[in-house]
């Protein structure tokens, strides 16, 4: 392999790494109170809002519901505004972070609303207010799931910036486009193939492991 | 707040949830003492989960009034009710320790929630764990122990904000005989040392009989029997409270034994009387005197002596073979002992039933 492919795939690689990291930031950043007003919203929680809980879980499905790549095209106007232009690896992370803030949405919500009913009225009978319960009881205790749902989102990601070609993002999956399949390198898309399949296997297991350490259910009886 | 109010008087409380149509609590108006251990029982969808959840405010009284240490609930705002709430502690069926605190931080939440200092967190938690037997267990998570402990964990929460009065719903019931009694025996010490006012709810009489000064029986959303504990084990009089207690005491005979017993007297046929000894009399030869002075032939169906708050409660079934001449003046002299002497029913001759 020439060391010009070299070059391209470290670049690449680092498209997808500033893409990829960016949008999990920002997206747990949005994603995580999303889940958490989606959880306390509900009818009989703490902060029972029926019509809000309604809008917000609307407009998440609307999101989650439309394809990456449609999504993408669809808010280029978005994007301008946002990044000041709609082509290249920044402006890819706008529509990155859209698709995948409803979808840590979501998985967070699902890993909160395992909470037993009867810790958060634990919570309540000792006077808690809405916000300590969801910082001292809620999110604690649905951790090993949120890191679960972090990791899958991040798993996600991965697979939708291969479609960041589209708008001038860059990246591997690009890279694997362009050059494996519309160049005939079976080569480059192998090696592509091959960083991608580490990358999300690294990822998972770090995930894993962290999920691990921060459930303190798993502890041996002394 | 006058120091003569007891701790929690509950006035006509009802509760019904909205999509069903009769009320969950029906009127409930009970006063439990300062320092008191009052119990309530009631098998499980009576409403006395309801009802105990009520004087937290974890549940909205639909209407009646609320007051723990003199004072409303029922209208308190959320502020209040939260600052109110921290004078109430409470203890759950399934302990409801939270899984990613440690022993001693989950006793540390309520003083957390309560804005208390962590320098004044750390000196306060260890007598809490202390007095509830978990010193060496503090930095374990819930994980690592078992039911007992964390009930343990449970109560030293709950004792945390120092509260006046313990609520605990169904506190023993997920536990084992023998750790339900190291329990109950940690809530009686907790109440005697701290002159805590504790309102328990369970479905099993024992645990009254145990700890419980007085004891409401609830049935279908209402009181149907209100007492001293062992006023009830000796005279119970609602269907539910006997129910409850045929485990306990003879008041009832064997099903075997029932279904002989006839309602009527008939020529071959002898009565069946139940004395009840309680207090002080219970200690005497009651049934040698009887046999002595009255010419008495008992033939004794069933019987049980049980210690009730310390006192002996005896129930014995006995048929007069030698007929009802002699009952008349055994039940006056009984009355003049202040026991409890009924005929119950009447049984064949065991030798016509042999025939």
């Amino acid at each position: 392999m020439s060391a010009m492919l070299v070059t391209l795939l470290l670049e690449s690689l680092r498209q997808t790494a500033v893409m990829v990291g960016v949008a999990a930031i920002l997206g747990s950043l949005f994603g995580l109170p999303l889940g958490i007003l989606l959880v306390v919203t509900t009818k009989g929680h703490i902060l029972e809002r029926p019509t809000l809980n309604k809008a917000l879980g609307v407009v998440v499905n609307i999101t989650r519901s439309t394809p990456f790549i449609i999504l993408m095209v669809a808010i280029i106007p978005f994007t301008r505004l946002v990044a000041g232009t709609s082509v290249g690896t920044y402006a890819a992370i706008v529509p990155l972070t859209v698709a995948i803030t409803p979808f840590i949405a979501r998985l967070s919500e699902a890993a909160m609303r395992e909470v037993d009913a009867g810790l958060i009225e634990a919570a309540l009978s000792v006077g808690a207010t809405p916000l300590q319960i969801i910082r001292k009881v809620i999110v604690p205790e649905a951790m090993p799931g949120i890191v679960a749902a972090l990791t899958i989102s991040l798993v996600s990601l991965i697979g939708y910036s291969a479609m960041a070609g589209t708008v001038g993002g860059g990246g591997l999956g690009d890279l694997g486009i362009r050059f494996g399949y519309q160049r005939f390198m079976p080569e480059v898309m192998l090696v592509v193939v091959v960083i991608l399949v580490g990358l999300v296997q690294g990822i998972q297991t770090l995930g894993d492991l962290l999920a691990r350490k921060v459930n303190k259910r798993l502890k041996a009886r002394a | 707040m006058s120091a003569s109010e007891p701790a929690i008087v509950i006035e006509d409380l009802v509760k019904s949830f909205p999509g069903t149509p009769a009320p969950v609590l029906k009127g409930i108006s009970l006063s439990v003492d300062r320092g008191d251990i009052y119990g309530i029982i009631g098998r499980s969808g009576a409403g006395k989960s309801t009802l105990v959840r009520c004087v937290n405010m974890l549940e909205r009284p639909t209407s009646g009034s609320i007051r723990v240490g003199g004072r409303e609930v029922t209208n308190l705002s959320d502020a209040d009710l939260r600052a109110a709430r921290r004078d109430v502690g409470m203890v759950f069926q399934h302990f409801n320790v939270l899984s990613s605190r440690t022993v001693a931080d989950n006793v540390a939440l309520p003083l957390e929630v309560a804005g208390v200092s962590k320098a004044e967190i750390a000196k306060r938690i260890p007598p809490l764990l202390d007095l509830v037997g978990l010193s060496d267990k503090r930095d374990l998570y819930p994980a690592q122990l078992s039911g007992g402990q964390k009930q343990r964990v449970g109560i030293a929460r709950a004792l945390a904000s120092k509260p006046s009065v313990l609520l605990c719903d169904e506190a023993t019931s997920a536990l084992d005989p023998e750790t339900t009694q190291s329990i109950l025996e940690l809530l009686r010490d907790i109440n005697r040392e701290l002159s805590l006012t504790i309102l328990l709810i369970t479905h099993e009489m024992q645990v009254l009989r145990d700890i419980a000064s007085h004891v409401a029986v609830i049935d279908d959303g209402q009181i149907v029997e209100e007492g001293e504990t062992f006023d009830l084990f000796a005279n119970p009089r609602s269907a539910v409270a006997r129910t409850f207690l045929s485990d306990l005491t003879a008041h009832d005979l064997p099903p075997a034994l029932q279904s002989r017993i006839l309602p009527q007297a008939d020529a071959g046929t002898d009565p069946v009387l139940r004395i009840i000894f309680q207090g002080e009399s219970a200690d005497n030869p009651i049934l040698a005197e009887l046999i002595q002075r009255f010419n008495f032939r008992p033939n004794i169906l069933h019987g049980r002596i049980d210690y009730i708050q310390g006192k002996p409660l005896g129930v014995l079934t006995v048929v007069a073979e030698n007929g009802g001449a002699v009952l008349q003046p055994i039940l006056a002299y009984l009355q003049s002992l202040n026991l409890t002497g009924e005929i119950v029913g009447h049984v064949r001759h065991a030798r016509h039933a042999a025939a």
